[in-house]
């Protein structure tokens, strides 16, 4: 049995395994059903001024027949009055002292406004902070969520307002909805933060009804943007986890966020850099009772590997992400078709044959049987067709050892260089 | 199991006997378990005897925790693995998937197969025995309800002893389960389980002969009957002594201990009876080369107590079924061999006082099948003689016992699995043998833990 607890800046909890603020962190009702079937932690669904929020709210993306690839939302911050979620913080935590519990937060980018809900969070007693600078909709308008997240001096000022009065770690919780993540991050660096949080939600539009016109979802026949999670944004939210990791000017933990719906997904964010993760969409989807196969998948995966603890695993992939100019020219993989597993759908040879490198050959033996055969000169080893293939094992892509020693964009450019001089 | 079919027959005598189902490959399993909805309070729990956390045990699956996915399954059923293959699955958990309202049930049976397979290539065991507590519990019988005691007694710190007559343990899954659809292997890996938390099995120890009753009740503090069924019954008909005449039960357990026998080669069978038993020697039968098999029953179809899958299973592989028709004499010819089976047609009268309409004979209306083999499968007797030597009380032959406890007319003494099977009470399945088992070893927890509160 691996050590599964986390200290993330300092809020430690039994598992990395924390509910994302949002929907499933509504109430104390909900976060402590959360505690019992197995969470560490919940980011409490974002306090600040009660809004009014609008029906509907929610819409998903199906793909190919599966529900849920994709989930957006334009409900916006808490509706319940300060008091009753601060008393039920209260006694969620009373009941579960060991689970972490982070009050996510959003005021007005103003000191005063900052210094006083942080203070009266913390004398409830919460193990940390969670600055809701990612909420795409609605709150954008009002100055706040993205709209600050969006600038990073505004980022910058308002953690260290924060910081100027907050005695327990203070979370980042950092918008996707901008060019480059890490300027942001910096920003919360500077300001003081102890450690980030992504992604936040992405803009997005999920639909539009193809007979009303509406938009999807609508109110009373209008649509606004939404934000965009689950499953879907995943790649998006782990490069943005891996650039903040690897990068030295952000030298504080990351709580990992962005469509993970099992123990897998959590492991990639942990070795990509995250410290924890969080997740919402995956249990809205199935309710709270998938963290138990979270654990115990992640639980069984370090012991297979020989890993005590969690927190061993925290970055071990970071070293081996980098920047394209850093990546080896000379190394080369190409596709190799095993013909006994193959089952002639040929979606290999018209991927190749149209849309990349015409390597592919359909061919037929002795007896007529037609087969397929990748042309290794000719294939540049873009994984295309593996990718295509609905077949496990029926195309590998296997290296080829080279002649030339390893040589990067960046080795070969100065080396052009020193040519030149 | 449900989906396997029958009507694939080869010369290859041995070839018969393989398991006919491969088993989900990789992308098949993972296709599947992510079909499934994961619904909440899920019906299929329900539907389960042994109340597998299905849906978890399929999630699992789906995210690579083949590890978590199997422990899941053989937590609850410590014979899951022949579960998996020998459930009625579209009577239980399949059966109860709400995606038969919709689109087709999830194979819940071959997902529970794909992950149990996993577990039988690891090295490590998956279970370890509780810290010992002293206590020693014999249990009379290895098969399903047996295992499965002896396995929970094992977690919580017991010492246990099993005592076996046959050769090698199973039982029922080892013996009396056609090779095609439950492999010995699967068995013998579920018993190699149940050895390695410290359990002795005795094997080719009969209790009542190798060992007295009153030997086992002195040198255990509890003791559990779990010993099945016997043999099938008499006819009570002219001929059943005839070379020809075969017992279902041992002529299936031949099959799993011995390569297959040539001696039916072209035989033409009638098989007596409709359960599920008379199925697997039908279709046994077939598979040894029998050129031609019936299935002779008193009754129609509708009374039939087979599983209709097994039912379509035997239809086939080409076996007949000639219902209302009731063996009335065996005819011999001049070795003593079978050379007939004699028969007469019924009707069926009233509901008797079982509810089921009582079959008359026509008058005049014998015919003769023209058969040289006769297997016998109309039900199994019971283990009366040993029941009362440990002077329990009984109902014609099945145990009696408090229906929750299990606990029979002696204090110490309880039964699970077929020997408690028979006069309308319980369901003779291998999953419903494991639940008992369960709930044996619950039981006698339970009574030690009283005893200690009262000490």
């Amino acid at each position: 049995m691996a050590d599964l607890q986390i200290n993330l800046a300092g809020i430690k909890s039994p598992n990395p395994f924390w509910l994302a603020s949002a929907p499933p962190t509504n109430s104390g009702y909900q976060v402590q059903r959360a505690f019992e079937a197995g969470w560490g932690g919940a980011v409490w669904k974002t306090l600040g001024d009660p809004i009014i929020n609008t029906t509907a709210r929610f819409a998903a993306a199906s793909f190919n027949g599966k529900k849920v690839a994709g989930f957006n939302n334009i409900e916006l911050i808490t509706d319940r009055p300060l008091e009753v979620n601060l008393k039920e913080i209260y006694e969620t935590k009373k009941r579960f002292p060991n689970h972490a519990i982070i009050a996510s937060l959003m005021v007005e980018p103003k000191q005063e406004k900052w210094h006083e809900i942080v203070k009266r969070v913390e004398d409830i007693g919460v193990d940390g902070l969670e600055l809701n600078f990612g909420c795409p909709h609605g709150m954008a308008e009002r100055g706040m969520g993205a709209a600050s997240g969006q600038v990073p001096e505004l980022v910058e000022k308002q953690t260290y307002w924060v910081k100027e009065v907050a005695k327990t770690p203070v979370i980042v919780k950092l918008t996707p909805n901008i060019t480059d993540i890490t300027v942001t991050a910096e920003a919360a660096v500077c300001g003081g933060a102890d450690a980030v949080s992504m992604i936040n939600t992405i803009n997005s539009l999920m639909g539009v009804d193809l007979d009303s016109w509406n938009t999807v979802p609508h109110v009373a026949g209008k649509g606004a943007h939404g934000g965009y999670c689950g499953p879907a944004v995943k790649p998006i939210a782990l490069n943005m986890v891996g650039e903040c990791a690897r990068n030295p000017l952000i030298d504080i933990p990351i709580s990992g966020i962005g469509g993970i719906s099992n123990w897998k997904d959590a492991a990639e964010f942990i070795l990509m850099g995250a410290t924890g993760v969080q997740v919402c969409t995956a249990a809205m989807h199935h309710g709270f009772s998938i963290v138990e196969d979270m654990i115990d998948g992640l639980n069984n995966y370090l012991d297979e590997k020989g890993i005590a603890s969690v927190m061993d695993l925290v970055g071990k992939s970071v070293p081996k992400y980098s920047n394209w100019g850093d990546l080896d020219l000379n190394y080369k993989v190409v596709a190799r078709i095993n013909n006994d597993v193959c089952i002639n759908c040929n979606k290999c040879h018209i991927s190749c044959e149209d849309t990349s490198h015409q390597c592919i050959d359909m061919l037929k033996d002795a007896t007529g049987k037609s087969y397929l055969k990748v042309r290794e000169e000719d294939c540049v080893g873009c994984n295309l067709c593996s990718i295509v293939c609905p077949v496990d094992g029926a195309i590998d892509m296997v290296e080829i050892k080279q002649t030339l020693p390893s040589m990067t964009w960046n080795e070969r450019q100065s080396r052009i260089a020193s040519f030149m001089t | 199991m449900s989906t396997i079919t029958g009507g694939r027959i080869s010369s290859n005598l041995v070839e018969n006997f393989e398991e006919i189902h491969k088993g989900l490959t990789r992308s098949e399993a993972i296709e599947e378990a992510n079909r499934c909805l994961y619904c909440y309070d899920a019906p299929c729990i329900t539907a389960c005897p042994t109340s597998i956390q299905i849906p978890k045990f399929i999630k699992k699956i789906a995210t690579d925790n083949l590890k978590g996915s199997a422990k899941t399954i053989l937590e609850a059923n410590p014979v899951g693995a022949s579960c998996a293959r020998v459930c009625p699955t579209e009577e239980l958990c399949e059966g109860a998937c709400v995606l038969n309202h919709d689109t087709k049930p999830i194979s819940i049976g071959h997902l529970q197969r794909y992950a149990t397979d996993w577990a039988m290539k690891q090295k490590e065991p998956l279970f370890k025995a509780g810290d010992s507590n002293g206590k020693s519990v014999a249990i009379i019988g290895s098969g399903p309800a047996g295992l499965s005691a002896a396995r929970e007694l094992s977690l919580l710190g017991y010492q246990v002893t099993i005592f076996e007559s046959a050769e090698e343990a199973g039982g029922l899954d080892r013996y009396g389960i056609v090779s095609f659809r439950l492999p010995r292997e699967v068995v013998q890996w579920e018993v190699d389980q149940v050895e390695q938390l410290g359990v002795e099995i005795k094997t080719n120890t009969t209790v009542g002969v190798d060992i007295s009753t009153e030997e086992i009740i002195n040198q255990f503090e509890r003791v559990i009957l779990a010993v099945g069924m016997g043999q099938v019954p008499n006819l009570g008909i002219e001929g059943e002594g005839l070379k020809g005449v075969y017992d279902a039960i041992e002529f299936v357990k031949k099959t799993k201990v011995d390569a297959p026998t040539d001696e039916l080669i072209g035989k033409k069978v009638a098989v007596i009876g409709a359960g599920n038993t008379a199925i697997d020697a039908a279709t046994t039968a077939i598979r040894l080369g029998a050129s031609n098999v019936k299935i002779v029953y008193r009754r129609t179809k509708n009374e039939m107590s087979a599983y209709q899958f097994e039912y379509d299973f035997a239809k086939q592989d080409g076996v007949e079924f000639r219902w209302l028709t009731a063996p009335s004499k065996i005819v011999s010819n001049e070795q003593n061999e079978v050379a007939g089976l004699e028969c007469v047609k019924m009707t069926l009268d009233e509901p008797g006082l079982d509810g089921r309409q009582k079959p008359v004979p026509l008058e005049n209306s014998e015919t003769v099948l023209d058969v040289n083999v006769v297997i016998k499968a109309i039900g199994q007797s019971k283990h009366t003689k040993l029941i009362e030597a440990f002077g329990l009380n009984h109902t014609k032959g099945v145990v009696d016992v408090d229906s929750e406890t299990f606990q029979t007319s002696q204090e110490n003494i309880f039964a699970c699995g077929d020997c408690i099977f028979g006069n309308g009470q319980g369901e003779a399945m291998v999953v419903s043998a494991a639940q008992q088992g369960k709930e044996v070893a619950k039981a006698i927890h339970r009574t030690f833990m009283l005893q200690s509160e009262i000490a």
